[in-house]
């Protein structure tokens, strides 16, 4: 079985976040890494392979810098290999832009199984894997919290607001994976030495055979009038608890006639 | 360009449209002249509440049993839009609205620009505004296709508010088959029982977060939340570390909540909760560590721990 997993590689998401005052882009300089939301696709992934007792794990990914430090990370969790897509064209690519330019490269790769995680943790549109699934004209079941593949059928417990669906289709399929249903693997030392040797091909648009046209801020067709401060929620009272702070809450609760 | 039709993305059950659909019909009404519906399920059903709140007519596929609906109802929708155009459409940022709208971009190879909570015309363009960085910036953008603009909303960004209006016209709409891309069918639905005040709509909500210290200790949260009235709800870690369901998640993955109070306990505020709490009038929170970003927000702050406060205020709460 071929697994490939959806990986975007993001700012720290510890670091406060800034755009670029002249492109209004996400400030991208810092180092990326893994984006947490993409570790449980990959971990999803290693488990998929490891009980169908065979396959491979490849990562493909999209950056405008050739940036790989977040890919080596899930090399080092057990992916075999990935691809990179990355050239300046791309920056200011929009969901749609970023899904044709991730499915091109997907379809190079003739995978049983796509694996996204549900939504990035610094863009998060949650509509790109749905994208790619379309741009492949592909079968798709998005927000899954478990996933289990039988033979050429992929069985999918998905979220729904009043609790989870079973949905099931016919591999090839794209699959998104909520946060938090699996525990993703600490990478290894041995993992992470054996990273370093995996190989990353990189591509640009004209490998792939992607217009640039149709991708970057060109093909995103909108356009960022203006970026305000929001208006910022004044604190009120911090008090430290001396063993009466309840008595506080309940005066507070009776205010407001809540008690 | 400009916005003169706009058609709401329409979800809901048997008990009705869901507030949300309401909520986008309040939003178009402002901006276009006419509002139409478009449901992949039973609209005829909902034609009478969604006409009262603006809509002229609500184009109806009948049920879409056993399939996942977004794939089908983008098909149908870009056939739709073929003889019955518009210039925007509106989904609320659900899983299916995220699912259709998705394979709708592609389909009609528009933009889809989501996780907004404003929208406004200016220059004959539809401009929505989507906050960034936990809410402390808003970024406004302007649709530049040729082509209707696809745009989700969060839920709560707009009031709904009945006009009164009579039952829209309810038109019959064939579905349209998308192919092998459709082929993921749904074998079971399970409900997960909830009692008690729903999180969406509670007029106190109850929060509890990593600071509880272990899984036993959200009953705590759940019994305080029981002598308020209130809903219980959680923060995404304790969510991702399978303490609670996920249907308890506050935040900018879960659901977003604007009650009267907002108590969190043992919540630091990260702004992935903050995001989906900051709207509430009232807000306290308790929490050990003096510089927890949920004070930065909170009306009554206190620094102490949950372990304590928390039994505390349960006395004092059963004595009264």
């Amino acid at each position: 079985m071929k697994v490939v997993v959806c990986v975007k590689q993001i700012p720290d998401p510890a670091l406060p976040g800034e755009l670029d005052p002249t492109t209004n882009y996400l400030k991208r300089d810092d180092k990326l890494i893994l984006d947490e939301s993409d570790s449980y696709g990959v971990e999803m992934a290693l488990q998929l392979v490891e009980s169908a007792g065979g396959g491979e794990v490849s990562l493909v990914s999209m950056a405008a810098n050739n940036e790989v430090s977040g890919l080596r990370t899930a090399l080092a969790m057990g992916a075999e290999d990935a691809v990179l897509v990355s050239d300046d064209a791309l920056a200011g690519s929009d969901a749609l832009g970023t899904a044709r330019v991730l499915a091109a490269a997907i379809s190079r790769m003739s995978p049983d199984l796509v694996l996204a995680g549900v939504e990035s943790s610094d863009g998060y549109t949650g509509t790109v894997p749905e994208m790619i699934a379309g741009v492949l004209d592909m079968p798709s079941i998005t927000f899954a919290k478990q996933i289990e593949v039988d033979g050429n059928t992929v069985k999918v417990q998905r979220q729904t607001e009043a609790g989870y669906d079973d949905v099931e289709c016919q591999t090839p399929a794209l699959v998104s994976v909520t946060a938090g249903v699996v525990e993703p693997r600490y990478p290894s030392f041995k993992g992470i030495m054996a990273a370093k040797k995996k190989p990353v091909e990189e591509l640009d648009l004209a490998a792939l055979g992607v217009d640039g046209s149709t991708v970057g801020q060109g093909g995103a067709r909108q356009e960022t009038v203006r970026v305000t401060d929001a208006e910022e929620r004044q604190a009120g009272e911090v008090i430290e608890d001396e063993g009466d702070a309840h008595e506080k809450i309940v005066e507070f609760l009776g205010e407001l006639k809540i008690v | 360009m400009s916005v003169e039709t706009i058609l709401v993305f329409g979800e809901g059950d048997e008990s009705g449209p869901s507030g949300l659909t309401l909520e986008l019909l309040a939003a178009a009404r402002d901006l276009a002249t006419n509002v139409e519906v478009f449901v992949a399920g039973d609209g005829a059903a909902m034609a009478t509440e969604l006409g009262s709140h603006g809509a002229s007519t609500v184009y109806s596929t009948g049920p879409i049993d056993g399939k996942l609906m977004g794939v089908h109802a983008a098909a149908t929708l870009k056939v739709h839009l073929e003889s019955q155009a518009a210039d925007a459409i509106f989904f609320g940022q659900t899983p299916d609205g995220r699912d259709t709208a998705a394979r709708l971009a592609v389909q009609l190879d528009q933009p889809v620009v989501t996780n907004n909570v404003g929208a406004s015309v200016e220059d004959g363009a539809l401009v929505v505004e989507e906050p960034v960085f936990g809410g402390t910036q808003n970024v406004f953008t302007a649709f530049r296709n040729d082509g209707p603009a696809l745009a989700l909303f969060r839920p709560k960004s707009f009031e709904a508010e009945a006009t009164g209006g009579a039952a829209a016209e309810v038109v019959t709409v064939d579905t349209v088959d998308p192919g092998v891309a459709g082929a993921a069918t749904v074998t079971g639905r399970h409900v997960e029982e909830r009692s008690g005040p729903q999180l969406d709509d509670a007029e106190v909500v109850v929060s509890g977060g990593r600071g509880l210290g272990q899984p036993e200790a959200y009953e705590m949260v759940d019994e305080l939340a029981g002598l308020l009235g209130a809903a219980s709800g959680a923060s995404r870690a304790i969510v991702d570390a399978g303490w609670v369901p996920y249907a308890k998640q506050v935040g900018q993955t879960g659901k977003v909540v604007k009650p009267n109070v907002y108590l969190a306990c043992g919540i630091s505020g990260a702004t992935q909760h903050l995001v989906g709490m900051k709207g509430s009038k009232n807000i306290i929170a308790i929490n050990k560590d003096p510089e927890a970003p949920i004070f930065g927000v909170a009306d009554l702050g206190i620094v102490g721990d949950v372990h304590k406060v928390i039994p505390a205020l349960i006395e004092a709460l059963k004595s009264r």
